[in-house]
């Protein structure tokens, strides 16, 4: 287990520190000066401007040597310091972040969890009847082959303009200020839901339809095959192939994060939900390459810790792990 | 003799497979839209060709007019053709990387595999999207190639993953202990032993990372970093939210982009299980 | 004692039956270990099977099977449950991989026997004292199957098949996976596990005749799903009658040494396709001694107590 779990940290570090170094290389060595285009924007405000420059200035610090800009950055993001943004001047990078985290863990967490756990079930009762297979497997491939934001168009034009039931912007009404009231937090619910939903549907496809088919595998593997032959009741059968076809399943949740995030940042920009992807289009559009910098290390941080979950997860249910007969989860 | 059989075999359940059909039925028509549509129109993607702006699907404009009275089965069209593009470029480029790493990995084995194996890791912890934002995010020109390629580029791991895992099991078989002990070299026994006999997972791999470019590309496109100088499935979308499409009740404007790649990608899907099903005698129905 | 009358059971396919089985009647006694032999695609798994799992694709198209003067319901997937396990049991040619990889065994045999409404507190008793015969310690229980070495494997199949005392049990291929002293140890340990009355008549299906010399009272032959040949072990290996079981001794170099299918391709001829079966004897075409009358199909019959014999020059000499 100690070399199960020693491995995956050494990816995960490994995974982080070339992160990190992307997150450096890239304004540095792509065609063109981004951080001048940037300045060129903020400059209708002109104390932003020479800020900005001088924050340019000491961050880059082209004048020293790259080993030494490299450990730069390095101790300032450790520092938890990305840079001020440009868009949201002269709030740190970090804090417009932070303020976008909540929405996004109230988000993906239950959309994750929910469309993994209804999936799973769903998709093993649809393994058991022919008829069940016939209308659910295409409802769910084509669920899976529905693009993030379509559904999220698709969902916010019927409930939101065609019914009118559900708002179809931002986390609460303009009209009312976070207060712990009754009112505010079913005003919240209530825009949180279609976001939450359209990310939960099209997950919820791809895992039915993953655990359709890893059932099925795990019915026609041979332990299966010898509880049959022993007349032990279908109950049993089904539950241990369930059981057994789960753990790809976990793999598979792991795999998919990258998917869902992306899945999420293109949700949020349909709903205009404040998360971390409704503040990467208003960066990408204003051009504020430092919160695109934060951004995309929040991405890989928070992918990195749910990977790590994931993996501690496995080990509970896969006692194999435990006792070190196998390395590989994922 | 028996692989000509075989082969027979395979072509009989092919041909007789309805997913497979769906899926191929579905594909095609599509190709010959992106091939032969733009024969059907007289506009181009982004003139303003409806002056009086939106309007809803009529026999003039097939699939209604944009905010701006762009024509939209136009730019459908023509975003048919980038979506293709970026799939097969993409899709390709991550197959073929795929291919190479996942057959040096699991043909050679060893310290070659750990390196290629925690490379492989890496690449499929971060998260791609997130790659993708960051270097599009910095080119002030992107065009769709250099989309396919970040996209390909990116997108390997999976089949690299996959490819090692069948090249692993392959490489203890009979005929290619025969190969290598009449002394050819790695290079022509994994191109004439190994490839061969996983043409099906190949395929297979190729199909899935097909779909999975035309939805990265759509995402890239939706959050804005899609091709500067060019019309796609995921920048009708864009464009149509940035412009209240949903406020004004436009949906001929985001409907048939989602659409058409929701089919697409669920014919490749469909695809992908009917060929299971054909090189997987398990899974036929009987 | 096991009756089997005429029983014929196809597989369906796209291209149509596929005759796995034609015609087969046999008894067999209390406490016999019978061998079935036969190259591989002669339907003798398909036999062992469809006496205790006789699932799609596999048919019954006719014929019936008494177990002591009961008749089975063999097409009858949820009846038959009743006797699976309690009555017939079987040691799965894949014990390497019978169990399930996530449970551990204790657990799993117990969580089988709740399910089939067993005497839990008894069986898992009796469970030690079995797992002793065949040597293995107590804890393997607390491990998980793939802690287990492939021997180990082996042995807690075959006493988790046998732990409520079946009537018939099945043994498809158990020996082939292993290496020749495991074989030796497994079959005498099955041979124990009759006398010690853990199951009562034994189906040793394998293609390796040298095995069934050592622990066999009797042997079947089966050709491309039709029986050739059965009588008690003594008189298959030194007086056999049919022409194939003949050739199929006679390709033996020397008794106890094992051969392989490859061998017997020393009798001219190929097995016919099962899918579309020549009429009457389907060894004809490979027969030396064949002439017109193998055109139909020659009946099993007794020619003396105890050996049967499906051959029309044997079964009409005697007649």
């Amino acid at each position: 287990m100690r070399k199960y779990f020693g491995r995956k940290l050494l990816i995960y570090l490994l995974t982080f520190f070339l992160a990190v170094t992307i997150d450096w290389l890239i304004p540095r060595f792509m065609p063109g000066n981004p951080v001048a285009n940037m300045l060129a924007r903020v400059s209708v405000n002109s104390t932003a401007a020479s800020v900005m420059q001088e924050y340019y200035t000491h961050l880059f610090g082209l004048d020293l040597p790259l080993w030494q800009q490299y450990l730069n950055f390095w101790a300032n993001l450790l520092r938890g310091d990305l840079g001020i943004s440009a868009y949201l001047f002269p709030k740190p990078v970090t804090q417009v972040l932070m303020n976008a985290i909540p929405y996004d863990v109230a988000l993906l967490l239950p959309a994750i969890l929910l469309s993994w756990l209804a999936g799973n079930n769903f998709g093993a009762v649809a393994a058991r009847s022919k008829w069940l297979d016939n209308t659910v497997s295409p409802i769910g491939y084509i669920l899976t082959a529905t693009p993030y934001m379509w559904l999220g168009i698709l969902l916010a034009w019927f409930f939101g303009i065609i019914l009118d039931v559900f708002p179809i912007a931002g986390a609460y009404s303009f009209s009312l200020s976070p207060t712990l009231s009754w009112k505010f937090i079913g005003d919240v619910l209530l825009h949180w839901f279609l976001p939450f939903f359209s990310l939960f549907m099209v997950q919820f496809g791809g895992w039915a339809i993953g655990m359709r088919n890893m059932i099925i595998y795990e019915l026609e593997a041979d332990y299966s095959h010898y509880l049959e032959a022993l007349g032990a009741p279908r109950s049993l059968i089904r539950r241990y192939a369930f059981n057994n076809a789960v753990l790809p399943q976990l793999s598979g949740l792991a795999l998919q994060l990258g998917v869902i995030v992306a899945g999420a940042l293109v949700t949020e920009v349909v709903f205009s939900y404040p998360g971390i992807g409704y503040l990467l289009l208003a960066a990408i559009q204003n051009q504020d390459y430092f919160l695109i910098q934060g951004c995309f290390l929040f991405i890989i941080i928070g992918v990195l810790l749910a990977n790590f979950v994931i993996d501690i997860v496995y080990v509970l249910v896969d006692p194999r792990t435990r006792r070190g007969m196998t390395g590989e989860a994922a | 003799m028996k692989a000509l059989k075989q082969k027979n075999e395979f072509l009989y359940f092919a041909l007789r497979n309805r997913k497979l059909q769906i899926g191929l039925g579905v594909i095609l028509f599509f190709v010959l839209l992106a091939a032969f549509g733009p024969l059907l129109t007289d506009y181009e993607p982004f003139d303003y060709v409806n002056p009086t702006g939106p309007v809803a699907p009529s026999s003039k404009y097939w699939l209604g007019t944009t905010f701006f009275g762009q024509d939209v089965f136009t730019q459908v069209v023509m975003g048919l053709r980038a979506t293709f593009l970026i799939a097969i470029l993409g899709s390709g480029i991550a197959t073929l990387v795929g291919m190479l790493l996942g057959f040096l990995a699991g043909y050679r084995g060893g310290i070659l595999d750990e390196i290629i194996n925690v490379l492989t890791n890496i690449v499929l912890v971060i998260p791609t999207m997130a790659v993708l934002l960051i270097i599009a995010a910095y080119l002030q020109v992107r065009s769709l190639t250099m989309e396919s390629i970040l996209i390909g580029l990116t997108a390997w791991p999976w089949a690299a993953r996959a490819i090692r895992a069948q090249t692993f099991s392959l490489r203890t078989r009979d005929f290619v202990d025969m190969a290598r002990m009449s002394g050819e070299s790695s290079f022509k026994i994994i191109f004439s032993e190994i490839a061969p006999n996983m043409m099906s997972y190949l395929v297979m791999t190729f199909i899935l990372q097909f779909g999975g470019a035309i939805l990265n590309a759509a995402t890239l496109d939706f959050i804005g970093l899609g091709p500067t100088n060019a019309i796609s499935l995921g920048l009708i979308m864009q464009y149509s939210m940035m412009w209240g499409a949903l406020q004004f009740g436009m949906w001929w404007w985001f409907v048939p982009p989602g659409l058409a790649i929701t089919l697409i990608v669920g014919a490749l899907y469909s695809m992908n299980v009917g060929l299971d099903e054909v090189f997987n005698p398990k899974l036929r129905e009987m | 004692m096991l009756q089997v009358e005429n029983l014929t059971v196809y597989y369906q396919t796209l291209k149509g039956q596929v005759r796995a089985l034609e015609n087969a009647s046999f008894t067999l006694a209390d406490g016999e270990i019978m061998g079935l032999a036969g190259e591989s695609g002669c339907g003798k798994t398909t036999l062992g099977h469809s006496l205790i799992h006789l699932s799609p694709p596999m048919t019954h198209i006719g014929g019936r099977v008494l177990l002591n003067g009961q008749e089975l319901p063999l097409a009858d997937m949820q009846k038959m449950d009743a006797y699976r396990f309690n009555e017939i049991s079987i040691i799965p040619q894949y014990a390497m991989n019978a169990m399930n990889p996530i449970r551990k065994i204790g657990q799993m045999t117990e969580e089988l026997l709740r399910a089939k409404k067993a005497d839990v507190k008894t069986v898992m008793a009796a469970l030690k004292d079995r797992l002793e015969m065949v040597k293995l310690p107590q804890e393997v229980l607390g491990l998980y199957p793939i802690e287990l070495s492939g021997g180990m494997k082996q042995r807690m199949v075959m006493v988790l098949s046998t732990l409520l005392d079946p009537e018939l049990l099945i043994a498809d291929e158990i020996t082939s996976a292993l290496d020749v002293a495991s074989q030796k140890a497994v079959s005498e340990m099955l041979v124990e596990f009759r006398d010690q009355h853990c199951c009562n008549s034994v189906i040793f299906i394998t293609h390796d005749i040298s095995i069934l010399y050592q622990i066999a009272d009797s042997i079947l032959i089966m050709y491309a799903g039709q029986l050739a040949e059965k009588a008690s072990t003594e008189t298959i290996i030194h007086n056999p009658r049919h022409p194939y079981t003949r050739l199929l001794i006679s390709a033996l170099p020397e008794i106890g040494v094992r051969y392989s299918d490859k061998r017997l391709t020393g009798i001219p001829g190929k097995t016919p396709l099962l899918l579309n079966p020549p009429q009457g004897c389907r060894f004809r075409e490979r027969c030396p001694l064949a002439f017109e009358k193998c055109a139909e199909v020659p009946p099993f019959v007794e020619i003396e107590p105890g050996h049967s014999v499906a051959c029309w020059k044997e079964g009409s000499a005697d007649a």
